[in-house]
């Protein structure tokens, strides 16, 4: 089990800092969506993984544990608003500079 | 009791006047001199009740808490050498008010100088009043603060700007370093009290840290005192209203260098460090300023330099290290600030009424002005040491003390008296010049202005001043005496010697001194008066020697090139770059920590599933296509991006966490309709097959490759070394354990974020709410690209079919697209609002709640947008985006507020159990109405961004307004 979310956490996080480095806006922002993906099951996974755990409060039986899922269900709604505000950036930028690289001008050739 | 309440009084007054001044209409010249003059009269008079207090070695205190924890109390403290200040101050003050009244014009905004001056006033009675070090520190700031403002007071002349930014340069440093040394010496004395630190002198002298300390408080008194190598600012500042220059430079500003001087002589005096640089500095300052002042032009440059000079004489008293020198200090700071401001003065009057300051240019004014020019020759024979007036009787000291001051070098106190009578001669000269040149000669011609007497009231404070140094050259003992010895026995305790303040002592080396010395500076004023007609401002040798330039380029080489230089060395305005290097660094920073964890390896790990590892199959493969195509195939690698985010969903359901799945589900939904919205506006680019991709790039994009590898791998083996370790305890229990009896919920996830979290979660939602409003500003002042703005594609294949066949109207095709599902998505509208309800109902139980229920019925009214079009949309059903986030926030705030009514803190919650018609009784927390906010909020927000992006698509078809035709 770890394994698997291991590898997923870390093919994740490759995908989006490749990403992140390229030079057009758009690669940056599904970059960064990607990269807070990895960091959010990261941020869940340090709760350890709790697998047919009930996640509610039952009688006589365990629960997962609610407080990364607190942190984590916080951090999506935020990365929305970012990658909202990311994305209307990008096209005010594209709309003033002509150009959709994260410079405002395209590169030297 | 009483004595507490004058001592505020004389420091809160000029703070609490300079309030009142600065809010005066800008015409009330006469209205804003009487409040000042009463303000510093007012001070004059708490000043002399307290004389009987701090005469005799008394001192007045008032202590209030301040700091407690760095053992800074906010303390007043006078005792006899603080009064004397006080009197200064505030006496001085009134004249300068009084002057100031008929040397401004009408035309200067005089609300902001009087206000200004009264700060000024205020910040130099708290330095000299203060009872700790950090407050003397603080108030030590505050005069050069308000120094600045009062010498940029005329901000339109360029000399002004540059004189005050220089003056403030230099004193705010000094005062930085000032205030290392007041926190050496309390950390060193174990208090910043004044009164403990001055007991504790021998403790300092003999503490390792006394080099630093004196190095420092030298610093701070020297650039204050405008002392040699410091000097050059005080010229500068000769840009202010005359007004300021002799209030400023007589009797406050530059005499707080050497009151902290005096003030710590008895903690750091006595030692040959002390005599070399005290007494060293001093005594070049007192030369070189001497030999300035006799080659100056301007007529309050001579006086500046003269000031230097005669700051510098104050010094070297100071740092002979003997206590009758400190007296003779003591004196000469009174005498001086009473002669100087006088000619201060007397030099405004010429400047006002001859339009001029240039001595090559004034002469025979004494036919003009006689009454003026009596006042004027008074106080010049003053500063030059004539007998019978005040700067004789101070000078007789220095010459004695000259005499019989013992020097750590023998041979170097014999040389100090001939010193002495150089600079004395130098003094005598420049007074001389100050006087001759302005006031004898020929008839004035061709000056800006006829010279007349100056009104009455304006040469009254000159009348003043120039009384007391007569008076006091007269009558020494008689008027200055009880003044100067509770004084000097206030900085010198009990080592207070015995001295005779009288004019006349019998013919001794002194007085013999003092007669080489007027004859010297006569000799010298004739020899060099031929050459002074014509010459340039500035003494002769060391004329492009200029200090203000030196420190100006050394600010240059700093502040400008060495940044510019770092710069370029350093910067990029590249994204990537800065981009690669944060990744880079972050690689690094974590490698170390990480390879120590890695190297332990306990394989706590259990069995893969394979139907997650099939899930993640299909979700790494998202991503990695993600990343391959978001170059030139962007909706794919939006679509693939979704594909990750599903997989992610199924796994926090997976694991139990059925709240994030139901989020992060409908997150995707949102963000992929708003990236669909945004993809139009993106310019098009089409692959190039060619393979051109210089060298270059192939390596730039191997390096990434490298980073995003090792990023990834980095933070697997992180997941892994802490997923292959049993947890440690964690405060989950805490919340397990609370969240039903306290919280009232079973949903733990959610009690956290509207209960135990509440206020991390109103900061959140306020961040949202913001982002929301941000865009829909940033969307406001849209420009989208020219090729964008053209309809799209797809829309003018519809349109050309419309108007290829008979019967139909251009637009018909569009309007009828997607038909069939647009009529699903419509009767979808009530479920998906009912099932948004459902959430949010159960929210405090079940996975559900404010968040998730408010992206809902965001999403279901964006079903509606896409389904019917914006207009068909609008035309039926009008959302209130920020009517929505505003209800949202009010209500969270209130619900946290609700709490203080019932006296316990914000967004405590409560639990009752009201009884509902028809349902029964209903368990219920005052939670819920906070998350109904949370709620409103999201809809607001999420509908908010959605709608301003997709009116965006109402620009482009709007037909070109400026006739740029097939456009």
């Amino acid at each position: 089990m770890e394994l698997v979310l291991t590898i997923a956490i870390g093919v994740l996080t490759g995908s989006g800092i490749w990403l992140l480095l390229r030079p057009r806006t758009f690669q940056v922002i599904i970059g960064l969506s990607l990269l807070s993906y990895a960091v959010n099951l990261f941020i869940f996974a340090m709760g350890r993984l709790a697998v047919d755990v009930a996640p509610v409060l039952e009688d006589g039986t365990g629960n997962s544990d609610p407080l990364p899922q607190a942190l984590v269900l916080t951090a999506i709604v935020i990365g929305f608003a970012t990658t909202a505000l990311f994305l209307v950036v990008l096209l005010a930028n594209r709309g003033f500079s002509g150009t959709d690289h994260v410079d405002g001008r395209e590169p030297p050739p | 009791m009483a004595h507490e309440f004058l001592l505020i009084l004389l420091v809160a007054l000029p703070f609490a006047g300079s309030v009142v001044a600065a809010f005066l209409p800008a015409n009330a010249r006469n209205a804003e001199a009487w409040l000042a003059g009463a303000v510093a009269v007012a001070g004059m008079v708490a000043a002399l009740l307290l004389w009987p207090a701090a005469a005799e070695g008394g001192v007045v205190r008032f202590a209030a808490a301040w700091l407690p924890l760095p053992g800074a109390d906010f303390s007043l403290r006078m005792d006899g050498f603080a009064w004397m200040f006080a009197l200064l101050v505030t006496g001085i003050g009134a004249l300068v008010v009084l002057y100031a009244r008929y040397y401004m014009s009408p035309q200067d905004p005089v609300p902001r100088f009087f206000s200004f001056l009264l700060a000024f006033m205020g910040s130099m009675l708290g330095l000299v009043l203060s009872g700790n070090l950090i407050q003397l520190v603080f108030f030590w700031e505050l005069t050069s603060l308000f120094s600045f403002l009062l010498i940029g007071y005329w901000h339109h002349q360029q000399a002004a700007r540059d004189g005050a930014r220089l003056a403030l340069t230099l004193t705010a440093l000094g005062g930085l370093a000032l205030f290392g040394a007041a926190v050496l010496i309390g950390r060193a004395v174990g208090s910043y009290d004044l009164g403990e630190v001055l007991a504790a002198g021998d403790l300092i002298r003999s503490h390792r840290w006394y080099l630093p300390i004196l190095v420092l408080v030298l610093a701070g008194a020297f650039t204050k005192s405008a002392q040699f190598p410091f000097h050059f600012w005080l010229p500068q500042a000769m840009a202010a209203p005359t007004p300021v220059s002799a209030y400023l430079h007589s009797a406050t500003m530059v005499k707080a260098g050497v009151f902290l001087l005096a003030r710590l002589w008895p903690v750091l005096a006595g030692t040959d460090v002390w005599f070399w640089t005290v007494g060293g500095t001093g005594l070049v300052t007192l030369l070189l300023g001497g030999w300035c002042a006799i080659f100056q032009q301007d007529l309050k440059g001579l006086l500046a330099y003269s000031t230097i000079s005669n700051l510098g004489l104050i010094t070297l008293l100071l740092g002979l290290n003997s206590p009758l020198a400190a007296v003779a200090a003591v004196f000469h700071i009174m005498n001086h600030a009473t002669f100087k401001a006088s000619l201060f003065m007397a030099a405004g009057i010429i400047d006002h009424e001859a339009g001029t300051r240039d001595i090559r240019r004034l002469s025979g004014l004494y036919r003009l002005m006689p009454y003026t020019a009596t006042l004027a020759m008074v106080a010049a024979a003053a500063m030059a040491g004539v007998p019978l007036l005040n700067g004789f009787i101070s000078k007789e000291m220095f010459f004695t003390e000259a005499i019989r001051a013992t020097t750590p070098v023998p041979a170097f106190g014999e040389v100090l008296p001939y010193i002495a009578v150089v600079a004395s001669a130098f003094t005598v000269a420049y007074s001389l010049r100050f006087i001759h040149g302005a006031f004898f000669g020929p008839p004035p011609h061709d000056l800006p202005r006829t010279p007349h007497e100056p009104p009455r009231w304006m040469r009254f404070p000159v009348d003043v001043l120039v009384l007391v140094c007569l008076l006091v050259g007269v009558l020494p003992a008689l008027t200055l005496g009880r003044i100067l010895d509770a004084a000097a026995r206030s900085i010198l305790g009990a080592s207070t010697p015995v001295y005779d303040l009288a004019v006349w002592h019998g013919f001794n080396r002194a007085v013999l001194m003092s007669l080489v010395a007027l004859a010297g500076g006569a000799l010298l004023y004739r020899l060099l008066s031929r050459y002074l007609a014509t010459s340039p401002d500035g003494p002769p040798l060391l004329r492009n020697i200029d200090g203000r330039r030196v420190f100006e380029r050394i600010l240059v080489t700093l502040s400008w090139r060495w940044a510019r230089s770092a710069e370029a060395l350093m910067g990029t305005h590249r994204l990537q770059w800065q981009l690669r290097a944060l990744v880079a660094v972050a690689l690094v920073v974590a490698f170390a920590p990480l390879a120590r964890g890695l190297a332990l390896l306990p394989v706590a790990a259990t069995a893969p599933d394979p139907a997650l590892a099939l899930v993640w199959l299909v979700g790494g493969g998202c991503a990695l296509g993600a990343a391959w195509q978001a170059k030139y195939h962007r909706l794919a690698a939006l679509i693939l991006m979704g594909g990750a985010g599903l997989a992610t969903a199924l796994t926090f359901m997976w694991f139990s966490a059925p709240d994030l799945a139901l989020t992060q589900i409908l997150v995707e939904v949102v963000t992929t309709v708003l990236m669909l919205l945004g993809l139009r506006w993106l310019p098009k680019r089409f692959e190039r097959i060619d393979g051109s991709a210089t060298p270059r790039a192939r390596a730039r994009r191997g390096f990434d490759l490298v980073l995003a590898v090792a990023g990834g791998t980095g933070v697997a083996a992180l997941a892994w070394s802490v997923l292959t370790r049993p947890p440690p305890d964690t405060i989950a229990n805490f919340f397990l354990t609370r969240a039903l009896p306290e919280g009232g919920g079973r949903n733990v996830v959610n009690v956290i974020l509207v209960d135990f979290r509440g206020f991390d979660t109103l900061g959140e939602i306020s961040v949202l709410g913001a982002v929301a409003i941000t865009v829909f500003a940033l969307l406001r002042r849209f420009r989208p690209a020219p090729e964008s703005i053209d309809v799209p594609e797809q829309q003018r294949i519809q349109n050309a079919y419309d108007e290829a066949h008979p019967g139909r109207q251009v637009g018909d095709s569009r309007d009828k697209y997607l038909a069939v599902p647009a009529v699903l998505m419509r009767w979808m509208f009530p479920p998906m609002m009912a099932m948004a309800l459902y959430l949010f109902l159960r929210g405090h139980d079940l996975p559900g709640g404010g968040f998730v229920a408010g992206l809902m019925v965001a999403i279901a009214l964006i079903v509606q947008y896409m389904g019917g079009g914006i207009r068909w949309v609008e035309t039926r059903l009008r959302v209130h985006p920020l009517r929505w986030m505003g209800f949202g926030l009010l209500l969270a705030f209130a619900t946290g507020a609700g709490a203080w009514l019932a006296g316990y803190p914000f967004l405590t919650s409560h639990l009752f159990e009201p009884a509902l018609p028809g349902i029964g009784r209903v368990p219920l927390a005052s939670a819920l109405f906070f998350d109904l906010g949370v709620f409103a909020l999201v809809v607001g927000a999420t509908t908010l961004i959605l709608i301003a992006l997709a009116h965006q698509s109402l620009r482009g078809p709007r037909p070109p307004r400026f006739g740029t035709e097939g456009a």
